[in-house]
């Protein structure tokens, strides 16, 4: 089966970057098609549930390379659905940052002044909120409490949660079965329905080939529960083409393209970052909460929460300090992360034999609800690298859903893995201090370096040397083509990054408004902020 | 006797089953277990269903597992000859080893440069995924039926609808001085 059809704008990816150009390119009244290559789960879809074939692999997917494993998400509303919601702003110094090129990375228009509106804007419309103390977790408490008696200082991290309707259920990972967390489910892609804009899920973008005045965008459908099953294919006709497929899939998609489209930038599929990421996990000493840290959850026990919570919901920012040199900045966020990816690569403190598998990570184990887990997000180098995409999709998949193999590899350079080893040695200044706890970073010999922060695959930037993207984020040498996702922030940002990533795709519209209007169509900029739901399965609904 | 699996015979569901307790090791099912080698208290990887999942239509690892089991029995072999170690008769290779040989093979096997890691680390993930997620069952039935590595981490089980909630989830007081250049709205400057 094999369709044809044509419309304005083709939207490729509903995260974050695909979401927001969607909405306000419908709203100002262009003809927009979204293609999505997951599923579209709203509410009662979210599982509590670990078995495979529930949401929690539906919705997510993990791609395993040489060196680097990405986490993501994989359904209509990409990774806001799967994420924590932590929504802190970039620092001041990130946007002078230099890395190993050298030479300022971000573009000299943007600076953390000029995001700031963008910012606002997106804060608004999700809408995040600053957290007080009142919503931060046991783990989080705990970790805030470690670090103030370390003398360091700790902040609740601004949330895109709802707190009243909250559970705290810690299944964030799944998708939110209360519609408390505001993914793009209940904001922009609704926004973009009731402006006419069509979702296609489960459609996968393969490539982009050119017509005579614009773009031709080729994909496959694939089966519901078997991601591996292509059910058809199609193309669409349009003028101007977002790709916002994700910093892991983005650059696959463009590579795939070049035979058509002729030569891409030397910087698509380069300069991937990882965030800098890094885990550490604390095994705790609960007599020592108690004693050192006077914790008490008042019914006896003075933590053994680690189940409890909405991932991150603290962090120490004494590190972000725009006079420290680069490579020595970073956060250190206490988070959850379920069994399973959350346990692997964790290692057993004084382990005698091995520390990730075996009986000594199994009385680790045992000892979970005293875990606190602590997230490094540093400055890594832009060490990655996309090798020849597969024969179809972004990765080849190994099971039906949620598994896969990709060609990304990453060798973290000297300067990055000194990054990782001084905020190594601070998680344990801070935790091991008087026998609190005992930490070790996670594994990273077994499968490399992981990150849920995939960025700067394909990024802005003022030399077309480094840069696969000007600072309109118009894909160099292919006018009417943008990239509005994570793959175009320029690199570490030393926080999470989703925030960055939509101010600067809602700072990205006027160009692309303006680019329609020199294909001669009639589109206007909105600035609107979306009206806001309260259930996810409004927009579903609304489509059909 | 009921073959143990659909797909595999009962030679290679006791090799798979034999590396999955290398990985997250379990008491004995019986006086005669060879696979299991009690190396630790409580159920480990193989009482959690490691062969269930490892199985399973969804995983996507079914179709290589005779040819994975057939590669840690010779693993196995190699590294006994070398070892001048004596493997029994009429058991699997992998499943003969002791537990301190499988471990330090099956830690040979996932190392750093080791051309086939991309063999195993996934089959170890699958083991260790086994006991901590129970991912071949619902978790609300893996809980009720005392699954022994959600049980043995103090996972907490759901209310009555199968949802979780957590009403009480924080200390309420002020723990930290927070960072003295926070913005209005609570970010870093
Ligand atoms: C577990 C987890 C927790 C996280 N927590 C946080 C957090 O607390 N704070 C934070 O700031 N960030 C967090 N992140 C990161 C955040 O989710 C991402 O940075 C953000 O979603 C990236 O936005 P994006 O638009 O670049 O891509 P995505 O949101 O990944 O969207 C890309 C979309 O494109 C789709 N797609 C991919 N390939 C194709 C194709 N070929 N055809 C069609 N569609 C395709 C994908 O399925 C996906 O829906 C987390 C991520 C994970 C995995
Ligand atoms: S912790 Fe809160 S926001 Fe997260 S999934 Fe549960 S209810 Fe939703």
């Amino acid at each position: 089966m094999s369709r044809n059809d044509s419309t304005d704008v083709v939207v490729i990816g509903s995260g974050f970057g695909g979401a927001i150009p969607a909405y306000r390119l419908a709203a100002g009244g262009a003809r927009v098609e979204i293609l999505e290559r997951g599923p579209w789960l709203t509410g009662d879809d979210f599982d509590h549930d670990f078995k495979f074939g529930s949401s929690s692999t539906r919705a997510f997917e993990f791609t395993m390379g040489d060196g680097m494993n990405v986490l993501g998400g994989n359904c209509v509303g990409g990774g806001s659905v799967v994420y924590f919601a932590a929504m802190p702003r970039a620092p001041r110094y990130v946007f002078g940052r230099r890395g190993g090129i050298g030479e300022r990375m971000w573009p000299r228009t943007i600076d953390r002044d000029a995001l700031d509106p963008w910012y606002d804007m997106v804060a608004e419309s999700l809408p995040i909120t600053r957290q007080d103390w009142d919503d931060v977790t046991y783990s989080g408490g705990l970790f805030a409490a470690a670090c103030s008696r370390a003398g360091r200082t700790a902040n609740p991290v601004p949330a895109a949660i709802d707190r009243d309707r909250c559970t705290n259920c810690n299944w964030m990972m799944s998708g939110c079965r209360f519609d408390a967390k505001r993914s793009l489910l209940l904001n922009y892609l609704p926004a973009a329905v009731v402006h006419g804009a069509r979702i296609r899920p489960l459609h996968e973008v393969q490539r982009i080939t050119r017509t005579g005045d614009g773009y031709r965008v080729h994909y496959n459908t694939v089966d519901e529960v078997d991601y591996r099953v292509v059910t058809g294919s199609g193309t669409i006709d349009c003028k101007l083409v977002v790709v916002a497929a994700g910093a892991a899939a983005t650059p696959v998609i463009l590579q795939r393209s070049e035979e058509d489209l002729g030569a891409m930038p030397e910087a698509v599929g380069r300069y991937f970052s990882g965030n800098g990421e890094r885990l550490n996990t604390a095994v705790v000493d609960e007599d020592k909460v108690r004693e050192l840290l006077k914790l008490d959850r008042g019914d006896g026990r003075a933590y053994e929460a680690y189940q409890i919570g909405k991932g991150p919901v603290c962090a120490s920012w004494d590190k972000l300090d725009g006079s420290l040199p680069e490579f020595s900045r970073y956060s250190l966020e206490q988070l959850y992360f379920p069994p399973g990816f959350g346990t692997i690569l964790a290692q057993a403190p004084e382990a005698a034999g091995p520390t990730w598998f075996g009986t000594e990570k199994k009385e680790m184990l045992r000892r979970w609800q005293s875990w606190l887990t602590i997230f490094i997000m540093s400055e890594d180098d832009n060490e990655g690298v996309f090798g020849p995409p597969p024969e179809t999709g972004n990765a080849d998949r190994v099971s039906q859903q949620m598994l896969s193999r990709g060609a990304l590899s990453y060798r973290p350079s000297a300067d990055t893995r000194a990054a990782w080893k001084r905020a190594d040695e601070d998680v344990r200044d801070i935790l091991e201090r008087d026998g609190l706890a005992r930490v070790m970073p996670w594994n990273d010999e077994v499968i490399g370096a992981y990150t849920v922060h995939p960025l700067a695959s394909c990024r802005i930037g003022d030399d077309p040397e480094t840069s696969a993207l000007d600072d309109t984020h118009e894909l160099r040498g292919h006018p009417g083509i943008f990239v509005t996702d994570g793959s175009a922030v320029p690199g570490a940002l030393t926080v999470n990054p989703a925030f960055t990533i939509a101010a600067l795709a809602e700072r990205a519209v006027p160009g692309i408004v303006a680019a329609a209007g020199r294909r001669g169509l009639p589109v206007r900029y909105v600035a609107e902020p979306p009206p806001s739901v309260s259930s996810s399965a409004w927009a579903r609904t609304a489509d059909r | 006797m009921e073959p143990k699996s659909a797909i595999l015979d009962d030679r290679e569901v006791m090799t798979l089953e034999a590396f999955a307790d290398t990985i997250i090791p379990g008491e004995r099912r019986g006086p005669h277990d060879r696979a299991v080698a009690g190396a630790a208290a409580g159920g480990g990887a193989v009482a959690s269903g490691a062969i269930d999942l490892m199985t399973s239509e969804e995983g996507g690892l079914a179709g290589v597992l005779p040819t994975l089991a057939a590669g840690l029995d010779e693993h196995a072999r190699d590294w006994a000859a070398r070892r001048g170690r004596t493997l029994e008769d009429g058991v699997p290779a992998f499943a003969a080893l002791g537990f301190d040989d499988r471990t330090a093979l099956a830690a040979t096997l996932m190392a750093p440069g080791n051309p086939e890691r991309e063999l195993w680390v996934p089959l170890a993930m699958f083991s260790v995924m086994a006991w901590d997620t129970g991912a071949s069952q619902h978790t609300t039935d893996a809980l009720a039926g005392g699954h022994p590595g959600l049980i043995a981490m103090g996972f907490t089980p759901p209310g009555a609808d199968g949802l979780w909630r957590f009403p009480d989830f924080s200390y309420r007081k002020v723990l930290a001085t927070v960072h003295p250049h926070t913005t209005e709205s609570g970010d870093p400057a």
